[in-house]
């Protein structure tokens, strides 16, 4: 009874804000629909587009008009046709590879201790970070070079990862910085109250806490490196990388290997990034 | 909840010199530096924690209480003074060095771990083997009511669990004292009365020694078998729940530690003890007094809202045989237990009468109406002696 008479008086309101906000509702959610595709769409149809041209029957290695649906670019002579292009994307495999792993290793560091702790010459050291973020590449491969050259190093594989490993560091450091700065200090205390030592309570407490700060870290450092094309440019001496190599094909034309190496290294990343959501997921649900 | 029969956790055996007590400080006084300015936040201050009691830190906000748990607890390191546990000096000694254990305010679990793993860290840190972890942390999850959450991580608790794994993972690595800052700070009021009397029942069962901060006076109060008031880095009274309640020794303690009033007087004269405060010719206050007070020195007087009597007509003084004074009422409040009444004084202050709501009868007096308020000598209590 007293149930009833609760339940009842909402109804009549109900009906008012059914007869009035439907349409309303509706039209904004269309308009929020529309852009989200648009915003989908602008930031997919370039990648789609390089994928789809992966499949493309084309004679020659002019791959720009659609003439066919083919997979046979995909098999292993197809692909590594060219030599130097396998050497090209080797070569900046590797440097991704170590580039990433070294900025992630120093940049974690720098990151953390930036983060934690105040001390003299952090506020110069953030500004310096900035500035390497900021600085345009091209100012900063000429300059690389003309250190490698006064320094009489030479340049090649070695001077290239160095050269990613500087412009990266920064990255990882901002991002581990801004995941320390919001971590609860007493929870390192804790660790400490529970008798960790301080290397303890790192391993075990702080850095898997900020681990996927460290990954996002890891996995911008990669991807800046393994199309990085201006500053590799100044301090690859002779040496090709992929985005160099495929510079200079753009006068002969650029073949449809480029296309699939690009969606394999996509789909790489593609897969990582899922296995990454996928495991943080069903960490939030069973622990 | 479950209640085990047995203690299950015991204080680890004795190795000190018997008697010493689990936390003293000797002169301990801390700087804080902030911006190029030195900001005193504990001063120079000696105290000793006895083994096995409840130890509360009692003070309004800022006064010191945190910096001097987490001295105990080795995150901050004195100015000057020296910190010992069980007799040893642990002055310098490191935060994970320090055989106690702390449970924060935010609780601080770790949230990559669950219940279980949080619990044991402490543990493991020791190279406690396997089994006897397991042994242990189902132990501790049961006198904390955890059992069966082991899997679970801190957000996925309410506030009161995740309280408990915070509390669970101090106690059982057994540490010498277990050091509490508002643990009970971010809970609701149910819950908290719920907690204070879960802690309380913990603590017996264990044996521990408990230093505990709270801002709550009320709680300070119920849990305590010693409070220690602080008040800008300084303590200002130690003692018993009873002690600081009944005899605060600065206006300051009286007027943080429940209700007071408080009222200041020239001695008219002294006799047996007593001194004699009196206003006008029926106004009076009565307070025991040592020997050393003298006719003309000025006192200041606390008396409980609690302990005095509210009358309609003047008593005749034989009833009262202590103070009086007559006033006029300026409000009446209803609580439910009890009414409040506060009473514009001869005596210049204004006072607080709590009175019982024993039966039904309506409220003893409206607001305006002319009243007495009366109370038993030793009911008057002479502050800062
Ligand atoms: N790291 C610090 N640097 C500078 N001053 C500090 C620091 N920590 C605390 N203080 C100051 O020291 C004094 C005591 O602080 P403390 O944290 O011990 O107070 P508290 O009694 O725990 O207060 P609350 O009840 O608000 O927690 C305060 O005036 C505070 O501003
Ligand atoms: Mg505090």
């Amino acid at each position: 009874m007293t149930a009833q008479t609760l339940q009842r008086p909402p109804a009549p309101d109900a009906d008012a804000a059914a007869r009035i906000r439907p349409r309303r509702r509706f039209t904004g959610r269309g308009l929020l629909h529309a852009y989200t595709w648009l915003i989908i769409a602008w930031l997919a149809l370039p990648i789609l587009v390089m994928i789809a041209f992966g499949f493309n029957d084309t004679p020659g290695r002019y791959n720009t008009s659609w003439v066919g649906f083919t997979f046979k670019w995909y098999a292993p002579d197809q692909l590594f046709l060219y030599p130097d292009l396998t050497d090209a994307l080797i070569l900046s495999l590797v440097i991704a590879i170590v580039a990433s792993l070294v900025s992630g290793a120093l940049g974690t560091g720098i990151g953390y201790a930036l983060g934690r702790y105040r001390f003299r010459g952090a506020g110069s050291f953030n500004l310096l970070m900035f500035a390497a973020i900021s600085s345009p590449e091209l100012i900063m491969g000429a300059s690389l070079l003309s250190l490698f050259v006064s320094l009489g190093t030479g340049v090649g594989p070695v001077t290239i990862a160095i050269a990613h490993i500087m412009f990266s560091i920064s990255f990882v450091a901002v991002v581990v910085r801004s995941r320390v700065m919001v971590l609860d200090r007493s929870i390192e205390e804790a660790a400490a109250d529970l008798g960790a030592s301080p290397w303890t309570t790192f391993w075990k407490v702080t850095f898997p806490i900020i681990l996927p700060a460290v990954m996002s870290g890891v996995l911008l450092a990669f991807a800046l490196s393994i199309d990085d094309f201006i500053v590799t440019f100044f301090t690859a001496g002779t040496y090709e990388t992929f985005p160099i190599w495929i510079w200079g094909a753009t006068r002969v034309g650029i073949p449809p290997q480029v296309n699939v190496m690009g969606t394999l290294i996509f789909a790489v990343g593609v897969l990582g990034a899922i296995i990454a959501n996928v495991r943080s997921r069903s960490g939030q649900r069973t622990r | 909840m479950t209640t085990p029969q047995h203690s299950v956790v015991q204080a680890r055996p004795a190795t000190h010199a018997a008697g010493a007590p689990a936390i003293e400080f000797v002169g301990v006084h801390k700087n804080y530096l902030s911006h190029g300015e030195t900001v005193p936040a504990v001063k120079r201050t000696d105290l000793a924690i006895v083994q096995g009691e409840f130890f509360s830190l009692l003070g309004p906000s800022g006064c010191g209480k945190t910096t001097t748990m987490r001295m105990i607890a080795g995150f901050e390191e004195p100015t000057a003074g020296q910190i010992f546990l069980d007799g040893k000096d642990v002055t310098g000694v490191a935060a994970n060095k320090r055989d106690v254990n702390m449970v924060f305010q935010s609780y601080a679990l770790f949230p990559h771990l669950n219940t279980y793993q949080n619990v044991a860290f402490g543990l493991e840190r020791r190279k406690v083997a396997k089994s006897e972890i397991e042994r242990r942390v189902g132990e501790i999850l049961e006198i904390v009511s955890l059992t069966g959450m082991e899997k679970r991580s801190p957000r996925e608790m309410s506030g009161g669990q995740q309280q408990r794994v915070a509390l669970a993972r101090a106690l059982v690595n057994r540490p010498r004292a277990l050091l509490l800052d508002e643990p009970l700070g971010a809970l609701d009021l149910k819950l908290r009365q719920q907690m204070q009397i879960e802690l309380k029942r913990i603590q017996r069962e264990v044996g521990i020694t408990f230093v505990y901060v709270t801002h709550d006076q009320g709680e300070a109060l119920t849990m305590s078998d010693r409070i220690a008031v602080m008040c800008a880095g300084v303590i200002e009274q130690l003692g018993s729940p009873r002690e600081i309640y009944e005899r605060p020794a600065s206006r300051f303690v009286a007027g943080f530690i429940g209700t007071s009033n408080i009222v200041d007087g020239h001695v008219e004269r002294t006799e047996g003890g007593l001194a004699l405060l009196s206003y006008t010719t029926q106004d009076r206050v009565v307070v025991p007094v040592p020997q050393s007070v003298r006719t003309g020195d000025k006192l200041e007087v606390s008396i409980r809202p609690e302990k005095v009597d509210l009358h309609r007509t003047l008593p005749p003084v034989q009833a009262t045989g202590g103070s009086v004074l007559s006033g006029t009422v300026t409000e009446v409040v209803y609580h439910g237990t009890s009414t409040n009444y506060t009473v514009a004084t001869a005596a210049g202050a204004d006072f607080t009468v709590f009175d019982q709501n024993a039966s039904n009868a309506d409220d003893l007096a409206g607001r305006g109406d002319r009243v007495y308020l009366t109370w038993a000598p030793q009911h008057s209590y002479l502050i800062g002696v």
